[in-house]
């Protein structure tokens, strides 16, 4: 496996799967915050601590396998170009922090990038699962079985009282954060998702634009996630945030069936407009592109639209990311230049399938 | 009504916190308003990290009653971290900090975990062993009351059996 096949490949191996109600769940993920007891946080640790970690990593863990993923790539950030680590930012692999690091870090990514542990970001490990669709049980099994199989080898910072220890308060306790990615273009063309909101806030959970902490929702997809990681269990955490994500499903379908009913004339009218932007235009910012993507999306799960699958828009979505057209062009873009690309891109892929 | 800050000046603003449902009401001069970081807020880039130093300097205050002025102000011994350093960032240093600050920590977690300060998750299964076997300890402990009450002499035996062969492994691990 080479660094060059996951920059080439929009789309993750692990994506092509489609998961439970996938209609408006793109995506689980579970993060695991986990810090060596011997060593300062990457905010205050020595160089030498650091590379040290990195060392032992890529040691202990380069090519191994561990259940169903297998042959993990060691890839050290500095050895990154800016449109490299972007693109990595871009397919959810890295955080925006860690591509900004300049201190000794890495990634540590499965064949099919489900896996990915991310080496001195805030904390010495992030581990990340991700899966498709809608399964967060699942999702925990699994990422507890491979914090065990790390933890064979390393010792955790952790305290009876606290729990795992980790950079930042906000992370104590279970160190996790559980997040699902939805598609909810209904409820947020009747407003409704601005009234709920701060209800979800109440129950200590966070709503959040695709790429995470400040982004905003482009192209209508949200991703709630915990925000108490201490005083309740892992499998309470999953609970709640499960039963708010089914909550916002059976909404977001009635929604869909509402406007259908309604206005299914008006519907249909933005969907095939949005389709003929993707299909026709020759300058498409990204805003316009996700929007757009947005609405055939829903147009295929309504039945609307026919001979586009959901796989080539899911793959859109990253492929017309500016890290992800600089990488395809091979050098730097201006805004215009990528504005000229996306649109191209785009053209031949929905062609392709039309 | 007086400052509930300084208590000294009158009230001249009202705050309404809220933090996970859990609302807060505070009535405060302006120049403590300024100072306690009531208004503090930037008018962009407020992120999470604000809040948080927002949040630490209005618990920071004496602790156990001492009366601010600290002349030997507490440092972490692991790695240097002071405890204003951890005020102003709104991170810790490292693992020991947490032993270190340990005495300022309940009221921050409290409010940053609405409510809770003791982690109730998952347990390692080599660092953690033996707190899971203490955990299992305890959960055999009850079910002997409940075998007394009911008077299952026999099965509370073989419980009590397990018990003492459960703590001999914690003995062991330890020496």
């Amino acid at each position: 496996m080479t660094l060059q096949h996951f920059m080439n490949e929009a789309i993750s191996p692990w994506m092509r799967e489609e998961g439970p109600d996938s209609d408006i769940v793109l995506s689980t993920r579970i993060r695991l915050a986990r810090n060596f007891a011997q060593y300062s946080f990457p905010i205050l640790a020595l160089d030498k601590d650091l590379q040290h970690i990195c060392q032992f990593i890529r040691q202990e863990y380069e090519h191994q396998s561990f259940q169903d993923y297998h042959d993990f790539s060691f890839v050290p950030i500095q050895d990154l170009s800016p449109i490299e680590r972007r693109v990595l930012v871009e397919k959810h692999l890295i955080s925006p922090h860690l591509a900004e690091q300049n201190h000794a870090s890495a990634v540590l990514i499965s064949k099919n990038e489900q896996v990915s542990i991310m080496v001195n970001e805030e904390d010495h490990l992030r581990i990340q699962l991700y899966f498709p669709g809608f399964q967060l049980n699942h999702a925990l099994k699994k990422v507890f079985e491979l914090d065990d199989w790390l933890e064979g080898k390393i010792d955790y910072a952790f305290d009876e009282k606290r729990g795992y220890l980790t950079g930042c308060p906000t992370n104590v306790g279970t160190g996790m954060r559980a997040s699902v990615m939805m598609h909810l273009p209904s409820l947020s063309w009747t407003q409704q998702i601005n009234r709920m909101i701060p209800a979800i806030n109440q129950l200590g959970l966070v709503v959040r634009g695709i790429y995470g902490e400040g982004s905003e929702a482009t192209g209508n997809i949200f991703q709630i996630s915990n925000q108490i990681t201490l005083g309740k269990s892992e499998e309470d955490i999953v609970e709640d945030l499960q039963s708010v994500v089914r909550e916002l499903i059976e909404h977001e379908r009635k929604a869909r069936n509402y406007i259908m009913e309604q206005s299914s004339t008006r519907l249909e009218d933005r969907i095939f407009r949005s389709y003929g932007v993707l299909a026709y235009s020759r300058i498409i910012e990204s805003k316009e592109a996700a929007r757009c993507l947005s609405d055939v999306r829903l147009g295929i799960d309504l039945g609307i639209i026919e001979n586009v699958s959901r796989n080539i828009l899911n793959e859109l979505m990253v492929l017309t990311q500016p890290g992800f057209l600089q990488q395809y062009a091979k050098k730097t873009l201006s805004a215009n230049e990528r504005d000229v690309l996306r649109a191209s891109l785009i053209r031949e892929r929905i062609q392709l399938e039309g | 009504m007086e400052c509930q800050e300084c208590h000294k000046r009158p009230a001249a603003l009202h705050f309404t916190q809220v933090i996970n449902g859990d609302k807060t009401e505070v009535y405060v001069c302006e120049v403590c308003a300024k100072e306690k970081g009531y208004m503090s807020y930037p008018e962009e880039g407020y992120s999470l990290h604000h809040l948080l130093s927002g949040l630490f300097n209005s618990t920071f205050e004496s602790p156990k009653g001492t009366s601010g002025q600290q002349t030997h102000e507490l440092q972490c011994p692991q790695c240097e971290m002071t405890l204003s350093e951890f005020k102003r960032v709104g991170k810790f240093g490292c693992p020991t900090c947490y032993e270190t600050f340990s005495d300022h920590l309940d009221s921050i977690f409290r409010r940053v975990h609405s409510g809770n300060m003791r982690h109730h998750g998952k347990i390692p299964a080599r660092v953690g062993g033996d707190m899971r076997i203490k955990k299992q300890v305890d959960a055999y402990k009850e079910e002997l009351q409940r075998l007394i009450q009911n008077e299952a002499f026999e099965e509370a035996a073989t419980v009590r059996d397990k018990i003492k062969e459960l703590e001999k492994q914690t003995r062991g691990d330890n020496t």
